[in-house]
């Protein structure tokens, strides 16, 4: 696409949405990308219909007979575990009439009944009501067409479950390449299992929601986005804004990890609670993340221990499974109900075998970053839905994700990462190689 | 329950006062006078904005809040929210706040539970959200008036939708 690029052949003269000229160095996206509703429904089409996508994770459904109900990629659905403890996924919508059969958030059901005409199932999705012999032909639901819809595949990595609605294309194995490595890292910070603790934060950004895949891994934004919680932290940890305000960290890069997946790894001054000590944290709290620190070191060898204890990594799997492994751990997926709309889930993940005062810690760590009362990402979705309201401006057609082109090796806030992501995105819904 | 209760000196808790309170609470936070609002709180209160439609009993240390302040994390929330490098706030939201259905639930000595409905909008960018809900505060009578000692506001709604945030105080 080199020869559409707006400074060489004009703006005006390509369809093209994603316009890379690696010569020059220049990487723009057309605002249409986050306007248009045609783009929508092809993204419909190409991105939620055919990629794998998050659907939960294993801790949420502890024992046989667990359900709950999610939203992924525009259909609700019930992700359950059977009698028999098989992790299950179906549509939730009843095969007779249509209305949701599960309408409850989570909760533990041996079978699922709709409340309409009381159509019932088995959590295994069977047709389980009986009839008088002449209600129906003695051959219905051979064909299955009164079973509880499936999900065509469900497949996990680890205890990172996801659906896929197309029966037929790579495996999840497959598809995830080099984020597996990054999924290990983080079953790494504990070692005995990882769990969503807390519930669901649930939100919505009057924006298009590849603006929220770009701010998960944008180095770039913070301290000019976020200098109000840059400045809590300077009191927040003891550290100082002196400190805090240095130069390049010793990890600073953006990494490519394959399949448009991509994440940015640096290091920074806040507390982590695997395994990083701040001043506030006190003597106690020194005991144990060293405690934690060695014993990691045990496990996996110096260089790995301090990666997974003193690393921080935003990681964006496409299209929009979103891991920030930074002061907290959170994953995060959000959805377009329309261009200019998206709803967003939030989860916080924690070592099951946590100390209380750790969790704590780590509750508050997202929150005051991360959820939607924090000091940070409030100020997020203002710059998000400042630019979605200033797209209406066709006159000033693209994006600018340049940053950094001419590296060799890209930093944690260049945009490299971004253009990882935007590079899938064309493959897939502009049809680009 | 009666509108009325015992205080700290042998007086009465008056229902009237403690709406009044309220009431010029909510007024300080229509007018952005924060600091005069945070020296309503005692030290060391707390502020707490638990997640949509939490149960009564949700508690910070094991469930995600929206907000969990402790005096320190409120003072610095103040202090943000003055800057104009808040972003959510600046230029700031236009905010109309109704405090009704008050109630003294409970009374201990100096101490009164105090339950109150809310609904606040907010305006900015030309969109106007609504957040209904309740509150829950532990007052404090001291002779030079009444402190907050808590303020618990919990959303009477599913979700974040589409508010998207709380950067204002509830």
């Amino acid at each position: 696409m080199a020869d559409a690029d707006p400074k060489i052949s004009g703006a005006a003269k390509t369809d093209a949405i994603v316009v890379e000229d690696e010569a020059a160095a220049l990487f723009r996206v057309n605002r249409r990308a986050f306007t248009d509703p045609d783009i929508l429904a092809r993204e419909r089409e190409h991105i939620f219909s055919t990629c794998w996508l998050y659907v939960g994770h294993a801790s949420e459904l502890k024992k046989p007979n667990d359900f709950l109900t999610r939203d992924v990629g525009g259909r609700s659905l019930i992700f359950n575990r059977d009698r028999k403890g098989i992790f299950r996924a179906f549509f939730n919508v009843c095969p007779h009439r249509g209305a949701a059969v599960v309408r409850d958030k989570a909760g533990s059901a041996i079978s699922f009944r709709c409340f309409y005409h009381g159509w019932a199932f088995n959590n295994n999705g069977k047709f389980g009501s009986r009839f008088e012999a002449d209600t129906y032909p003695p051959d219905f639901n051979s064909d299955g067409c009164a079973n509880l819809p499936a999900v065509p595949r469900l497949e996990s990595y680890g205890d990172f479950w996801f659906v896929n609605y197309s029966a037929s294309g790579e495996s999840l194995d497959e598809y995830l390449g080099g984020a597996k490595e990054i999924l290990d890292l983080i079953a790494d910070h504990s070692e005995v299992g990882m769990e969503i603790v807390g519930g669901t934060q649930e939100y919505s950004i009057r924006a298009n929601w590849k603006l929220l895949v770009e701010n998960s891994f944008d180095g770039y934004h913070a301290s000019e986005t976020h200098s109000t919680y840059v400045d809590y932290l300077a009191d927040a940890t003891g550290y100082g804004a002196q400190m805090l305000m240095t130069n390049r960290p010793s990890l600073s890069r953006g990494v490519k990890l394959g399949k448009g997946h991509a994440m940015i790894e640096y290091i920074a001054a806040w507390g982590r609670p695997v395994a990083q000590w701040i001043p506030t944290w006190g003597d106690k709290g020194k005991a144990v993340v060293d405690a934690k620190r060695k014993r990691l070191e045990e496990l996996h060898g110096p260089e790995r221990a301090r990666r997974i204890a003193r690393a921080n990594r935003n990681i964006v799997i496409f299209p929009n499974l979103v891991i920030n492994d930074i002061m907290s751990l959170t994953v995060r997926t959000f959805y377009p109900e329309e261009p200019g709309r998206m709803n967003v889930q939030g989860w916080a993940l924690a070592p099951v075998d946590e100390e209380p005062d750790f969790r704590r810690t780590r509750l508050e760590n997202f929150l005051e970053f991360l959820g939607p009362g924090g000091f940070a990402t409030p100020d997020d979705v203002e710059a998000l839905e400042s630019a979605q309201r200033s797209y209406r401006i066709i006159d000033a057609p693209f994006n600018d994700i340049s940053r950094g082109m001419r590296r060799g090796e890209k930093y944690h806030d260049d945009e490299e990462q971004m253009r990882v992501f935007w590079r899938e995105w064309r493959r897939r819904v502009e049809g680009v190689a | 329950m009666s509108a009325t209760a015992m205080t700290k000196s042998g007086g009465l808790w008056d229902h009237r006062e403690v709406e009044d309170f309220l009431i010029a609470e909510a007024a300080l936070l229509d007018a952005w006078e924060l600091d005069a609002w945070f020296e309503l709180f005692a030290e060391g209160a707390t502020y707490e904005v638990p997640q949509a439609a939490a149960a009564e009993d949700a508690s910070p240390e094991t469930s995600l809040f929206y907000i969990a302040d402790d005096y320190f994390r409120l003072g610095q929330r103040i202090r943000r929210l003055k800057n104009p490098e808040a972003h959510s706030e600046f230029p700031r939201s236009v905010c109309a706040r109704l405090v009704s259905n008050v109630r003294i639930v409970k009374t201990e000595g100096n101490l009164a539970h105090v339950a109150a409905v809310f609904v606040t909008y907010r305006s900015k960018n030309e969109i106007t959200d609504v957040f209904p809900g309740h509150h829950r505060y532990i007052l404090e009578a001291r002779d030079d008036g009444l402190r907050i000692v808590s303020k618990r506001s919990t959303l009477a709604l599913n979700n974040l939708r589409p508010q998207g945030r709380v950067s204002i105080i509830l």
